[in-house]
């Protein structure tokens, strides 16, 4: 069974339709990049994924959650869905592992000890040990989005959604939040991931998705995409050079 | 329980509170007028009289604001009598509303002129302006335009402020309810009616001082507006 | 006529200390429905979202005077008779409770709104993100205008004494009223109350600048 599946999805903004009718299906384990220029609605895809944007029609089912307003079915999606911003969005008045223990206490209510081992593992994966107790306003851009990334990790999430992350980083910063995540992608996280680093993902994603005026333009794994695009649009967008 | 309000009896008082929102309109209006006045004399000797003029202002500003106006009514309206300055209980509400104002909205419109880029006061003398021309064109409008709705907010505050004239039996809007209330015994009908009427009041001054904002400063939508607020005195 | 001496000094001091106990039990009753109300103003139903913006915008826009008589009659109109302190204070309250509102909802619009969506994301409750996530944040923005807001409450107790109660104020009237030397009772009435307001309106610039200094994102 696929764990994220993505059906005739559309999603208004006032008169302005971002999704005209999106559907995408991904296997566990997989991991896709969504490409386009802004204002193609991929992040908005991304955020209707686990419900921070609710879509008008069409159906999203991700880790076996049925998408809906309920917001109690909104948390138990939550639980197994992880996302990581542009703007890494810790939590400023929390340590670095207060921010990542927050969750895992609240939401699935762990015991202490067992979420204290969990933050000191999911820290050490994004190599960042030392900053447990350090703030996040101490750390440079790529420490936070790591951070950021590590406190998702410690829900143990079965899907992860990446909207952007290396975008607010200045470009000598992005390369140790890539090493992260290709990481990820090598242990067999499913990861959805929308980006400008073409780079990253022609080598690391499984399936590119071109999105373009609110649709799904062109999809394929990512060699075939980036070797042999097929409409003008994509090579267009691939040629510009500036994303 | 009596929940039974009866406002017959009020109506019949109607006259008293009709001069009573007269009243109250005429020493809002006239300390509004007055209280900007002083405001902007004593930003003036702030902005270009020596230091310690200045410091004299502060210590106003500060005494004023830290002191319930309650307690400056008192002592303008039982303690200047001592020296010979006998006034009728409405002008003294009127001077001290004027003071209070005054020194709220010199706080305020201080704001405003701190505001001014250095360089605009250097145009200003660069075309052979006086000091005092440089403050009254270059410096003070746009203060005023930048700092117009937290000016307004204390504008309102200080019409509901008038309220507590009535503790020196002036007879504006509360006064006039206390006296109806004597009258008739129905407290609650009564102060029901005069809060509506305060609310009305209020509500009109807002949007009537909103109105008079755009008029008098047209382009202030290209300022910037500053964070100030107004200060229940 | 007696003359403004010990006694007189030492019932306004006493009276002071009236007037720094309704300015705490106010402030304190008001803060509880203030939060309550700032909640509701940023409630997701529209319901309670207006009538608390409705509250809070007559309370705002009538005299305190008004607000102290209506809550004074509007009680023993339902036969609740409470002694002049405890209506004296719950009075206040109502006012307190609406500027405290309007004060705390701008502290807590002022955290950034990706705050709560990171929070959500992280399958936290509405109440664990305000608990944990969103308010710490806000109290720290909320404290200099509180603070602020203290010194006007202090200044409004001064008209309590219309539901009977003797304050400050009143305690300053009565000395008058006996010995007839307003200029030194009022302005001994108008000393103490400026050493309680200045320093708080000096603490509220002080927070203010620190918050400006230190502020983080």
């Amino acid at each position: 069974m696929p764990a994220v599946v993505i059906e005739n999805v559309h999603k208004r903004f006032g008169d302005n339709e971002v999704l005209k009718g999106v559907s995408l299906s991904v296997e566990a384990g997989q991991v896709v990049a969504i490409i386009g220029r802004s204002g193609s609605g991929k992040s908005t895809l991304l955020r209707c994924i686990n419900g921070l944007e609710m879509c008008q029609s069409g159906r999203i089912e991700v880790a076996g959650h049925v998408l809906d307003q309920d917001p109690k079915h909104l948390r138990e999606l939550r639980k197994d869905v992880g996302i990581v911003f542009q703007s890494y969005n810790l939590f400023p008045h929390l340590t670095v592992g207060e921010n990542i223990m927050l969750a895992p206490r609240l939401a699935k209510g762990l015991g202490t000890a067992e979420i204290r081992k969990l933050a000191v593992e999911v820290l050490a994966k994004v190599g960042l040990s030392e900053k447990f107790d350090a703030y996040p306003d101490n750390l440079s851009g790529g420490q936070q989005q790591r951070v950021a990334i590590a406190r998702s990790l410690a829900m143990q999430p079965k899907v992860m959604l990446f909207d952007e992350v290396t975008s607010a980083l200045d470009p000598e910063l992005t390369g140790e939040v890539l090493v992260v995540m290709e990481d990820l992608a090598k242990a067999g996280m499913t990861m959805l991931l929308v980006t400008h680093e073409m780079n990253f993902a022609k080598n690391v994603a499984d399936v590119t998705v071109f999105m373009h005026q609110g649709k799904i333009w062109e999809m394929g794994t990512s060699a075939e995409l980036f070797a042999a695009p097929k409409t003008p649009e994509l090579r267009n967008f691939l040629s510009a050079g500036v994303h | 329980m009596k929940l039974v309000l009866n406002f017959t009896p009020v109506w019949a008082e109607l006259e008293l509170i009709l001069d009573g929102i007269m009243l109250t309109i005429g020493l809002s209006a006239a300390a509004i007028v007055l209280g900007s006045a002083l405001a902007v004399l004593l930003v003036g000797l702030k902005s270009l009289a020596p230091r310690w003029v200045g410091l004299l202002v502060d210590a106003y500003v500060e005494l004023m604001r830290n002191t319930p106006f309650l307690i400056q009514l008192f002592m303008i309206f039982f303690g200047l009598p001592l020296l010979g300055l006998k006034m009728s209980g409405a002008t003294a509400g009127l001077l001290a509303m004027t003071m209070n104002l005054g020194a709220y909205a010199t706080e305020i419109i201080r704001a405003g002129v701190d505001a001014t880029h250095k360089s605009q006061i250097e145009a200003g003398l660069s075309l052979a302006l006086t000091r005092l021309q440089v403050f009254r064109y270059v410096v003070l409008n746009p203060a005023f335009a930048k700092v117009w709705p937290a000016l307004s907010s204390q504008f309102v505050l200080m019409m509901l402020a008038s309220s507590i004239c009535s503790f020196i039996s002036v007879s504006e809007l509360s006064g006039a309810a206390a006296i109806i209330e004597s009258r008739t015994f129905r407290s609650f009908e009564t102060y029901i009616v005069v809060t509506l009427v305060y609310l009305a009041l209020a509500l009109a001054l807002k949007s009537s001082l909103l109105l008079l904002g755009k008029r008098l400063f047209p382009n202030a939508s290209g300022l910037e507006r500053l964070d100030v607020k107004a200060g229940s005195v | 006529m007696a003359t403004f001496g010990f006694p007189e000094m030492m019932f306004i001091l006493r009276s002071a200390g009236w007037t720094l106990l309704l300015t705490a039990l106010a402030f304190t009753i008001g803060g509880i429905m203030g939060g309550g109300l700032a909640v509701l103003r940023l409630s997701q139903s529209r319901i309670l979202r207006n009538i608390a913006a409705g509250y809070i915008l007559v309370i705002q826009s009538i005299p305190v005077l008004m607000v102290l008589f209506m809550s004074y009659y509007g009680l023993s109109l339902f036969g609740i008779d409470l002694p002049p302190f405890l209506a004296a204070s719950a009075s206040l309250a109502v006012y307190c409770s609406a500027y405290l509102a309007e004060i705390w909802r701008g502290s807590i619009q002022s955290v950034p709104f990706q705050q709560w969506e990171a929070s959500s994301s992280l399958a936290l409750t509405r109440a664990q993100q305000y608990r944990y996530v969103i308010l710490p944040q806000a109290v720290r923005v909320s404290l200099p205008p509180t603070v602020g807001f203290l010194v006007q409450l202090v200044k409004n107790t001064s008209i309590v004494s219309v539901v009977g109660f003797v304050e400050l104020s009143r305690a300053g009237t009565l000395v008058n009223n006996a010995t007839f030397q307003p200029f030194k009772v009022f302005t001994v009435v108008a000393i103490i109350y400026f050493l309680i307001c200045f320093p708080l309106s000096r603490l509220s610039r002080h927070l203010e600048k620190v918050m400006h200094a230190g502020r983080r994102h």
